[in-house]
């Protein structure tokens, strides 16, 4: 295998790695800032205790999240040299206020939530409590602008005296900013982390109830954390919904992929698993019109004409004007003549909305994997629609004082933590395998995107971090086992 | 604002979050001193929960250091981190034991047992602010790179930077001039962390092994940074002329150092700090040395920033082929996106303002051993 694969596996395997631990940060963090705003406000020692509990799981998983967070900054430029070139000057930008915002609020606050109880007053404990969550929800707004922009590349333009994605005008951060894929993937993101650590919650305590440990603990926590899943999954089934419109729109291979549709068309069926289809609803879905035209694999490949009546070329057109982009601009940097230089400027102009095209091979490169896109889909959806029913059952079984009777469900609800993982990771095998082969949505595939490596250093390297990873994954559930064992002490 | 005034002022914010991130490794420097035999347990768990309130920021400089290189200087990024790969990847691991051994090092169920994750802690404490000294020193003398940025269009071997040799980064474990800035960091870091150790800590028996430790320490580091120093004014460095075009001068950081009184002064103050806490340390009763050395630390590392980037110099030469060397100039971020991130820079001095306050609010107890008994929340 080559160092683009080789290279493709390191970082993918970080970034599923680094979603381990995020989501679980994100969604705890919300679960305990509640319990300890209840004991602030209420003077009830109970939800301290409560909140010091989960606070201590909370710190075993956030030391993961912050070393494998520094790994994926780093791999940007070890890996994808090209990459941080061609995209720096965009990229860079969310990635330092992100480090300037968010994370010295992340550590700081964090540092006090520890070891503060004793120190700080219970005023101050609970603002640093809520603005470490905070700091990491914006240090994922910052990390998903940088992504969104990846996935939809808006407010740039290519300087052929640089050979870089500029930004366009200061005017330009906006549209960067307020990237409407930024945007939606930011609230998909973040409140699937708090379905995580909703279920997470509702989880662990169905283990002391079934234990018969810490019952009230156990059933003043489940429901905190069943109302926090819930208001999650709420939110994550509306943003999903705005980024099946935004890949119709900007990553219409991508749809394509994830749903298998090799052949698009207007009133376009969803398909629910090979064989079963609901007529009209993807085009219902994709562009919120049942008659919407929705372009399928072969459409994209061979060109076809757009909602708007736009005309997209064919693939093989794309890569023909991408080519003499490229061309135009070696001759443009290799010239000195003027005349000769405006000439392949002209040219350039004219093509270089495809330049990324012309590193492509043949046409058919940019087909994602469909069976890995369409399945993983799959997944997500059906498992976020099966946690979102056990967060509602155990929210009902708290509030009828019914999960005696319902062992089922408790033990549902544990399986249900697992599964909360796969489905994540689901989510984003969906987002990031199927906008393959671009690490920047038609301006840059991953060829052409990476360091100049050898396979085998980038293959030592991967090894290296594979193990690493297996050890700290192995002493991250072994210790949180031990706590959860162990349990509160009210 | 001019481009010229935006890319001076970013290569400022880039020195001085380096200068932070050495004055801040007194994190990895008082990890060093778990190795100190004569320490006992506690003792050590004293310097360890000391160190643990402190570590993420350091680590939180070193991430927001790195994102800002990229960000303002996106060239050295992809040229630096993609050509001496070996060199990051060494720091990162280093960075990423760290990171997790706090938290587990005292857990059952752990696998590596406690001594393991100091070992982590201590690899750190070694490495780090070597790697990060010989990476820098490599300013000064230059790496074997190439920048051709019409490669990208060459679909057989697109990449724009690329690295000369297969050490990548590791060759300059043998540019001895790059190694005495090497072990000079490292040097500095375990002063810096004996002298934090002794204003954080009550503990008699651990104030007179850090000041044993400082005393240890005078010796070697004068060495290293004399030497460094002096080789630095005296070498051929690497000028560019008005037109962009590098070429070698001799003494050119001499000359730049004379051309810049204020970097002169910088430097100067900066040493007189530095110099004045160790004896503070060492020869004094008094605990406040870290309130001397690190900001000493901040100018003096500025300093060498100053003399790397600024008065026409390449910051990030190239020894194989010079024309391909990293200036201010050639390898910053566009107008606009300096202009965008030179706003969000104003919000720096509220970020330290809280840093400090809340910094204040829990050092207002020094770490006694008590505490260390006591505390249910702790490393």
């Amino acid at each position: 295998m080559d160092v683009v694969i080789w290279s493709r596996i390191q970082f993918a395997m970080t970034a599923a790695y680094h979603w381990l631990f995020v989501p679980l940060t994100l969604g705890l963090a919300l679960a305990m800032a509640v319990m300890e705003t209840l004991y602030v406000v209420k003077k009830d020692p109970f939800w301290k205790k409560a909140a010091q509990f989960w606070i201590k799981l909370f710190a075993i998983n956030f030391a993961v999240g912050i070393a494998t967070g520094i790994i994926l900054e780093f791999e940007f430029g070890t890996n994808w040299s090209n990459y941080s070139w061609m995209v720096g000057d965009m990229f860079g930008a969310p990635l330092a206020i992100e480090g300037i915002l968010a994370f010295f609020m992340e550590a700081t606050f964090f540092a006090v939530m520890f070891f503060g109880w004793n120190k700080v007053s219970p005023k101050f404990h609970l603002a640093s409590t809520w603005l470490t969550g905070i700091g990491a929800t914006i240090s994922a707004y910052w990390i998903l602008v940088a992504n969104g922009w990846m996935q939809n590349p808006v407010g740039t333009t290519f300087n052929p005296d640089t050979v870089r994605s500029e930004m366009a005008s200061a005017a330009a951060f906006w549209e960067v900013i307020s990237n409407p894929v930024a945007v939606s993937k930011f609230c998909h993101a973040v409140t699937s982390g708090w379905v995580t650590g909703g279920i997470f919650v509702v989880g662990v305590s169905a283990w002391y109830l079934l234990k018969n440990r810490h019952v009230e603990f156990a059933k003043k926590s489940m429901l905190v954390g069943a109302i926090v899943g819930l208001v999650g999954s709420g939110a994550v089934m509306l943003s999903g919904d705005s980024s099946g419109v935004h890949a119709a729109e900007f990553q219409p291979m991508k749809l394509a992929a994830a749903e298998g549709l090799q052949d698009g068309g207007n009133g376009a069926a969803f398909t629910i698993v090979p064989g079963i289809k609901i007529p009209k609803m993807l085009s219902i879905l994709a562009t919120h019109d049942i008659n919407g035209f929705v372009p399928g694999i072969n459409d994209i490949l061979n060109g076809y004409t757009d909602n708007d009546g736009n005309v997209v070329p064919s693939v093989a057109e794309k890569m023909a004007m991408g080519r003499r982009a490229l061309d135009a601009l070696a001759v443009y940097r290799e010239n000195d003549d003027p005349t000769v230089k405006a000439d392949a400027l002209t040219i350039l102009n004219a093509n270089v909305q495809y330049m990324g095209y012309g590193h492509l091979e043949k046409p058919e490169d940019v087909v994602p994997p469909v069976g890995v896109v369409f399945w993983a889909f799959r997944f997500m959806i059906g498992l976020g629609m099966l946690i979102a029913l056990v967060l509602l059952l155990a929210l009902i079984g708290v509030w009828k004082d019914k999960l005696g009777a319902w062992t089922w469900l408790l033990w549902a609800a544990i399986a249900c933590i697992p599964l909360a993982y796969i489905c994540g990771q689901s989510g984003w095998v969906v987002a990031e395998v199927g906008r393959q082969p671009w690490t920047i949505q038609g301006l840059l595939p991953v060829n052409v995107a990476i360091s100049s490596l050898s396979a085998g250093a980038v293959k030592t390297t991967f090894f290296v971090f594979l193990a690493v990873f297996a050890l700290f994954l192995a002493i991250e559930i072994r210790i949180m086992i031990r706590a959860i064992h162990k349990g509160p002490e009210l | 604002m001019s481009y010229e005034f935006l890319q001076n002022y970013w290569w400022c914010l880039i020195a001085l979050l380096g200068g932070l991130l050495v004055a801040l490794m007194f994190v990895q420097g008082a990890n060093l001193h778990l190795g100190n035999r004569v320490l006992s347990d506690t003792q050590k768990r004293m310097i360890l929960n000391s160190t643990g309130r402190k570590w993420e920021l350091t680590f939180t400089t070193l991430v927001t250091f790195g994102g800002a290189f990229f960000a303002s200087f996106p060239l050295f990024y992809s040229t630096s981190f993609g050509g001496a790969y070996w060199v990051w990847v060494l720091l990162l691991i280093t960075f990423v034991f760290q990171a997790v051994a706090y938290e587990f090092q005292n857990k059952k169920g752990n696998l590596l047992g406690v001594k393991g994750f100091r070992i982590a802690l201590m690899a750190n404490g070694l490495l780090a602010p070597f790697l990060v000294g010989t990476a820098v020193g490599t300013f000064f003398t230059g790496s074997d790179f190439t920048v051709n940025k019409v490669a990208i269009t060459d679909p057989s071997a697109p990449v724009i930077s690329t690295w000369g040799n297969g050490w990548h980064g590791l060759e300059a474990l043998g540019q001895y001039h790059a190694i005495l800035l090497g072990c000079t960091v490292m040097l500095l870091a375990a002063i810096l962390g004996a002298l934090y150790v002794l204003n954080n800590i009550e503990d008699e028996g651990i104030h007179a092994q850090m000041r044993r430790a400082v005393k240890l320490a005078i010796g070697p580091f004068l060495f290293f940074f004399l030497s460094w120093t002096v080789m630095l004014l005296t070498k051929k460095g690497f000028a560019v002329d008005p037109e962009g075009v590098v070429f070698l001068e001799p003494f050119k950081y001499l000359h730049n150092l004379l051309a810049m009184p204020a970097v002169l002064v910088m430097l100067l103050v900066g040493v007189v700090l530095v110099l004045y806490s160790i004896w503070q340390g060492a020869f004094t009763e008094s605990r406040k040395g870290i309130w001397f050395a690190m900001p000493g630390t901040v100018l003096v590392v500025m300093s060498v920033f100053f003399l790397a980037g600024f008065n026409n110099t390449a910051y990030y030469p190239s020894c194989t082929d010079l024309q391909s060397s990293l200036t201010i100039r050639n390898s910053s971020s566009s107008y606009f996106t300096l202009q965008v991130m030179s706003w969000v820079s104003l919000l720096i001095p509220f970020v330290v303002a809280y840093i400090a306050y809340a910094w204040h609010q829990m050092d207002r107890k020094k770490i006694t051993a008590e505490e260390i008994m006591e505390e249910e929340h702790k490393y």
